[in-house]
């Protein structure tokens, strides 16, 4: 185990190296010159001279890459061309709405989806098993968006139990308001992710239930229930942890529409907005923050899945 | 079992070809012009408007049928984009041997940890916003996601004894490409662009109803919606229809690969 952790971790430090490099490499590559996000239209060379002398775009390539490099690793992503305030903080202030709200919306589908597609794999035959799947179909279609439109013109609009966007000024010193205003969003993001996860969770029951080590331990007097809770369950998790991982770097990224459609503060709120604004430090550090993120949640997927199944591990041994 | 597939197929492909057929027909014949606000504002559906106005009073019915374009036309635009290049790019990292294979393993891996959305979100931060940015972008994300799958094919198929064989009877690499390789993996990879097929009109809608798609006053669905939620309690049908749009097309999509796969992998066909 220890070995692969090492391999894997250089991995990961390799991987995240790559990604700043493919960031930089494909912000350079596109058309559009930063230093006109300073300007107005019609600006003379001088002025456009200046103004990319200011950004630092004036330097060859590789060392504006090796100053970017080194920003990154003493936690320095620039300024912002647009408010001109560090892109760090302005990143970290928008953590608290960003981070609940993912990882509510993620364990909310979790808690959805694995008894659901369970059940739709093992009552398969009882009416509701067909029914789980087309609503599972129909799930993998809807786009996020509008749900979260439907959800806000029901819930808030005619119904006035929830608000139908914004999040308290002041953060979380009312919980409970902050909570509030965190609800319908996180609905509407567990219920999307939750319809493709149904569909893993049930493949990966089936694909347990027809296998032949269940049905020794049924000839050997285990009854179907000890059997799948015994043998099955474990076995089952395998390919669900690494759609797991896949899916919660899903979430982390659908909550940026979902969170236009709430008004919330958050992550993709500041990076739609620095895309609008072609605010170059606030596209790059919003975008190495979520690939950073996506990647280390697929080593934990790794390592997670290698500690639930032994045979991963004799495999890579030998 | 198969026979339920078939339904899947069947299903899909109705779904599908009703888009299709609303597209064309929109070529020929528009209830009201794109442009003509004649009508007033926030018309309720009925009467002469179908479904209604939007709030510059242009007709829902005939933007629902323009925005069927920007739909279709993101499926089969990106799909072309990320099928040509995520194939060849798959074939020739499949080729690859040694540290060149690992290289293109580790690259298409990060690539595809900067997801669809962002991917586009980043090339449209450079280009500004128009419907081919967006084809575009959402292709050459697809384009990694297809290479991968290609790549890992590839592999597999050239392990086969009937390379080896190929081979000692002199039979040219491009040659093998085209006979063995390309109809052996052709059916797998077909299935998985038609799965990004749906996953592209969703994404388009996503970028649109951002504001990073397709510009105004071009009526795509993600576009339409954005525009409705302002006024979802007065109009409510303008918020309702074009998200009913798009989830009869993805879902049509999506079923139409289900059955593909089903037809073509018969092992899936046996079994389940």
């Amino acid at each position: 185990m220890i070995p692969y952790l090492v391999r894997r971790t250089a991995i990961l430090i390799g991987s995240l190296f790559l990604a700043a490099v493919a960031l930089f490499v494909l912000l350079r590559l596109l058309p559009g010159d930063p230093a006109n996000a300073l300007l107005p239209v019609g600006a003379t060379p001088e002025q456009i001279e200046a103004a990319r002398r200011e950004l630092g775009t004036d330097a060859s390539l590789p060392s504006q890459f090796l100053s970017w490099l080194g920003g990154i690793a003493r936690f320095d992503l620039g300024k912002s061309l647009i408010s001109t305030l560090p892109v760090g903080p302005e990143i970290t202030a928008r953590l608290p709405v960003t981070v609940p709200l993912t990882l509510a919306a993620f364990v909310l589908a979790v808690l959805i989806a694995v008894p659901v597609g369970v059940l739709a794999a093992t009552r398969a035959e009882k009416w509701y098993g067909p029914v789980i799947n087309a609503i599972a179909q129909l799930g993998i279609a809807v786009p996020a968006f509008w749900l979260g439109l439907l959800l806000i013109t029901v819930f808030a609009l005619n119904l006035r139990v929830l608000p139908a966007g914004g999040f308290p000024p002041d953060g979380w010193a009312d919980p409970g308001t902050a909570v509030q205003s965190l609800i319908l969003p996180v609905v509407t993001i567990a219920l999307v992710m939750s319809a493709s996860l149904i569909r893993y969770v049930r493949a990966a029951t089936l694909d347990v239930l027809s296998a032949d080590y269940l049905r020794t331990a049924r000839a050997l007097g285990a009854t179907a229930r000890e059997a799948m809770w015994r043998h099955g369950l474990r076995n089952a998790a395998v390919p669900v942890i690494a759609v797991l991982a896949m899916e919660l770097a899903t979430t982390f990224l659908g909550a940026v529409v979902v969170e236009s459609v709430f008004a919330l503060p958050g992550l993709g709120g500041l990076l739609v907005r620095g895309i609008s604004q072609h605010d170059y430090p606030v596209i790059q550090g919003v975008m190495l923050v979520s690939t950073a993120t996506v990647l280390a949640v697929g080593f934990l997927g790794d390592v997670t899945q290698r500690l639930a199944d032994p045979r991963l591990r004799i495999r890579s041994a030998s | 079992m198969s026979r339920r597939r078939s339904v899947h197929l069947a299903i899909g492909l109705v779904l599908v070809l009703l888009v299709a057929g609303a597209v064309l027909v929109s070529y020929v014949w528009l209830p009201f012009a794109p442009d003509d606000t004649s009508g007033g504002r926030l018309v309720p559906p009925g009467g002469d408007h179908l479904l209604g106005t939007d709030k510059l009073g242009r007709d829902l019915f005939t933007q629902l049928l323009i925005g069927g374009r920007i739909a279709l036309g993101t499926a089969l635009g990106a799909v072309t984009v990320g099928g040509v290049l995520g194939v060849s790019a798959g074939l020739l990292a499949g080729f690859a041997t040694r540290w060149l294979d690992d290289a293109a393993a580790v690259t298409l891996d990060i690539l595809i940890a900067f997801p669809t959305l962002l991917l586009a979100m980043l090339i449209v931060a450079g280009t500004g916003a128009s419907l081919g940015t967006a084809i575009l972008a959402i292709g050459l994300a697809m384009a990694a996601i297809v290479a991968r799958l290609t790549r890992v094919l590839v592999k597999q198929v050239l392990a086969r004894d009937y390379i080896t064989a190929a081979r000692i009877a002199g039979i040219s690499w491009p040659r093998i490409v085209l006979d063995h390789v390309l109809p052996n993996i052709g059916p797998v990879v077909l299935v998985n662009l038609a799965l990004q097929a749906g996953l592209a009109v969703l994404a388009e809608a996503s970028l649109s109803y951002l504001g990073l798609g397709t510009p105004p006053p071009n009526a795509s669905w993600g576009r339409m919606l954005f525009e409705a939620q302002a006024t979802v309690l007065t109009a409510p049908t303008a918020a309702i229809v074009p998200g009913a749009a798009l989830v009869v097309l993805v879902i049509g999509i999506n079923l139409t690969a289900d059955g593909l796969r089903d037809l073509t992998d018969p092992t899936r066909r046996r079994s389940r």
